[in-house]
């Protein structure tokens, strides 16, 4: 099976490959998957006062289109708000990574990743973690 | 060196050139159907086979009579085990054989448990093969026969194939062994190890893709099985179906070539797996999969713990080697032969089988050094899994949140 460009892009040059300061309460951390499934992603944003993401970092341990999805979804997240955040659908990374059927579980994971990390963060901060209207498991 | 290099070998193996320049006036000029009995151009179909079929016995320490051309080891097994529950149900049903064969064997079991067979599958231990107790305590006078692969296509441990048809005979059981990674890469010798049927294929040692053997013993005892292909009884009885003379031609040769090399060649082999396998087990976290003493010459498996094989594979881009991870298919479940050695999931989604073969250079192997330390090392820079370890937490304790 061959990667599209798009993948192998993202893989042989993963955007904000790194670790946050899980410690501090502006930071949100999802860590989703299993070793056992050949896929453990974790993705941390921080967030200001204007509920904007200013920055996101992932690490991932998985196939080619895992890492992908997660790296393109930091750079996706950066400068939105959590509310657009919250919205981005799996379906949105494989279109635009150009993913196999075989392979939409990444993206599944990439917002399961991107939903743990801001409930995170709202958990912190005091806040409800929202419910995900839309159940992948 | 012409990139990418193939370490792939245990999957098919390149035809030798000496193979194809065998074949090739089988396709135009000796063209004739080998059981055409009145004609030259039978006849001249009929002696490449001969010979051919002598070049495979004498690789195996056979008789001519005892081979009977396949199209492969996927349908010498099926013919090995359906053919022989056939032939001696009046003697009993049950039939032993081990969790880490090839599917070919282990399904073809599998469909003779709906028709009435009773099936054993012995596990292996750590290392890979099997216990010969357990063989033992499983074998009953219902056992008609053991089916034990030779070499692990996966791990390449060789099973102790002499002491298993041992046991086998003395329980009056037969001894059928898939042997496609091993004849031409080792010594097998039917006679010296007690196998009474056999299968191996063509692609695996250089041949051509599409043929491959069944070995039926025809002394001590004389074996028969059921044929599973019904037309024109062709090889005497078992296997009908027109020759496929430019590949059992070739087939014969690549068993030639085999025979002649082989010393020297698992020798050279063995020599470069060392290397590399030494070279990568350096990295932290590495582990060779199954016993490396009784072992193929030309396989090393090792996981890298914390990467997973498919990402690492696409970093390996220059290099064709094979992953225990399933990534690639829906199912997602890593290796059955690496969990059945005791592997957890994450190792097993974590290896990388090297399978060197005749064209291998030793420049090649320098360079998958390189390449596969680079890659685990880039692979890990993006693993939590491996920032996790660093910091000492028991990534068991973890409670993963299972997809």
């Amino acid at each position: 099976m061959a990667y599209s460009d798009k993948v192998i892009d993202h893989y042989t040059n993963p955007r904000n490959v790194g670790t946050l300061d899980k410690s501090s309460h502006k930071v949100g951390t999802g860590l989703v998957g299993a070793p056992e499934c050949g896929d453990v992603m974790r993705l941390q944003i921080e967030v200001n006062e204007e509920n904007v993401i200013t920055d996101a970092k992932f690490k991932t341990f998985g196939c080619g289109s895992a890492i992908a999805s997660s790296s393109l979804a930091t750079e996706w997240l950066k400068g939105k708000t959590i509310d657009e955040a919250i919205a981005i659908d799996n379906m949105d990374i494989v279109e635009e990574l150009a993913l196999p059927p075989v392979k939409i579980h990444c993206s599944v994971l990439a917002e399961d990743a991107i939903k743990a990390a801001i409930n995170d963060y709202r958990v912190k901060n005091g806040l409800a973690p929202i419910e995900s209207e839309k159940s992948h498991h | 060196m012409n990139l990418p290099i193939y370490l792939d070998n245990n999957a098919t193996t390149p035809m030798d050139p000496r193979v194809l320049e065998a074949m090739l006036p089988y396709f135009t000029e000796k063209f004739g159907n080998a059981a055409s009995r009145n004609h030259a151009f039978g006849w001249a179909a009929e002696e490449g086979v001969d010979y051919a079929r002598e070049q495979v016995a004498q690789l195996i320490g056979a008789t001519e009579k005892e081979i009977i051309f396949t199209s492969g080891a996927t349908e010498a097994d099926n013919l090995a085990i359906k053919g022989v529950f056939e032939m001696y149900k009046d003697k009993g049903n049950h039939i032993i054989t081990c969790v880490t064969e090839h599917k070919a064997v282990l399904d073809t079991c599998k469909h003779l448990e709906k028709l009435g067979a009773s099936v054993t599958y012995l596990p292996v231990k750590e290392d890979g093969l099997i216990d010969l107790q357990e063989l033992e305590n499983a074998i009953t006078d219902k056992t008609i026969l053991v089916s034990i692969m030779y070499g692990n296509n996966e791990i390449g441990v060789i099973q102790p194939i002499k002491e298993i048809a041992a046991i086998a005979h003395k329980n009056g059981a037969l001894l059928f062994t898939d042997a496609t990674q091993a004849v031409g890469k080792i010594p097998v010798n039917v006679n010296a190890d007690g196998i009474d049927l056999m299968a191996f294929s063509g692609h695996k040692m250089y041949g051509p893709k599409g043929v491959g053997a069944l070995y039926v013993r025809r002394k001590n005892p004389r074996v028969k099985v059921t044929a599973q292909m019904d037309g024109g009884g062709h090889e005497r009885g078992m296997r009908s179906g027109t020759l496929n003379v430019p590949s059992i031609v070739g087939f014969g040769k690549a068993c030639e070539l085999c025979r002649l090399e082989m010393a020297e060649e698992a020798a050279r082999l063995s020599a470069l797996r060392d290397k590399l396998e030494s070279a990568l087990t350096q990295l932290e976290e590495s582990y060779v999969n199954g016993n490396t003493q009784y072992r193929l010459p030309h396989v090393a498996n090792i996981s890298f713990k914390y990467v997973e094989g498919e990402g690492l594979m696409m970093a390996m881009k220059d290099m064709a080697v094979s992953s225990g991870s399933a990534c690639t298919s829906a199912s997602l479940e890593p290796s059955y032969v690496l969990k059945s050695l005791g592997l957890s999931d994450d190792l097993a989604h974590s290896s990388i089988r090297f399978g060197l073969g005749r064209f291998t250079t030793e420049e090649e192997i320098d360079f998958a050094i390189e390449q596969t330390k680079k890659a685990v090392n880039h692979l890990r820079e993006l693993s939590p899994l491996w920032e996790m370890f660093k910091e000492g937490i028991d990534l068991d304790k973890v409670e993963w949140v299972e997809h």
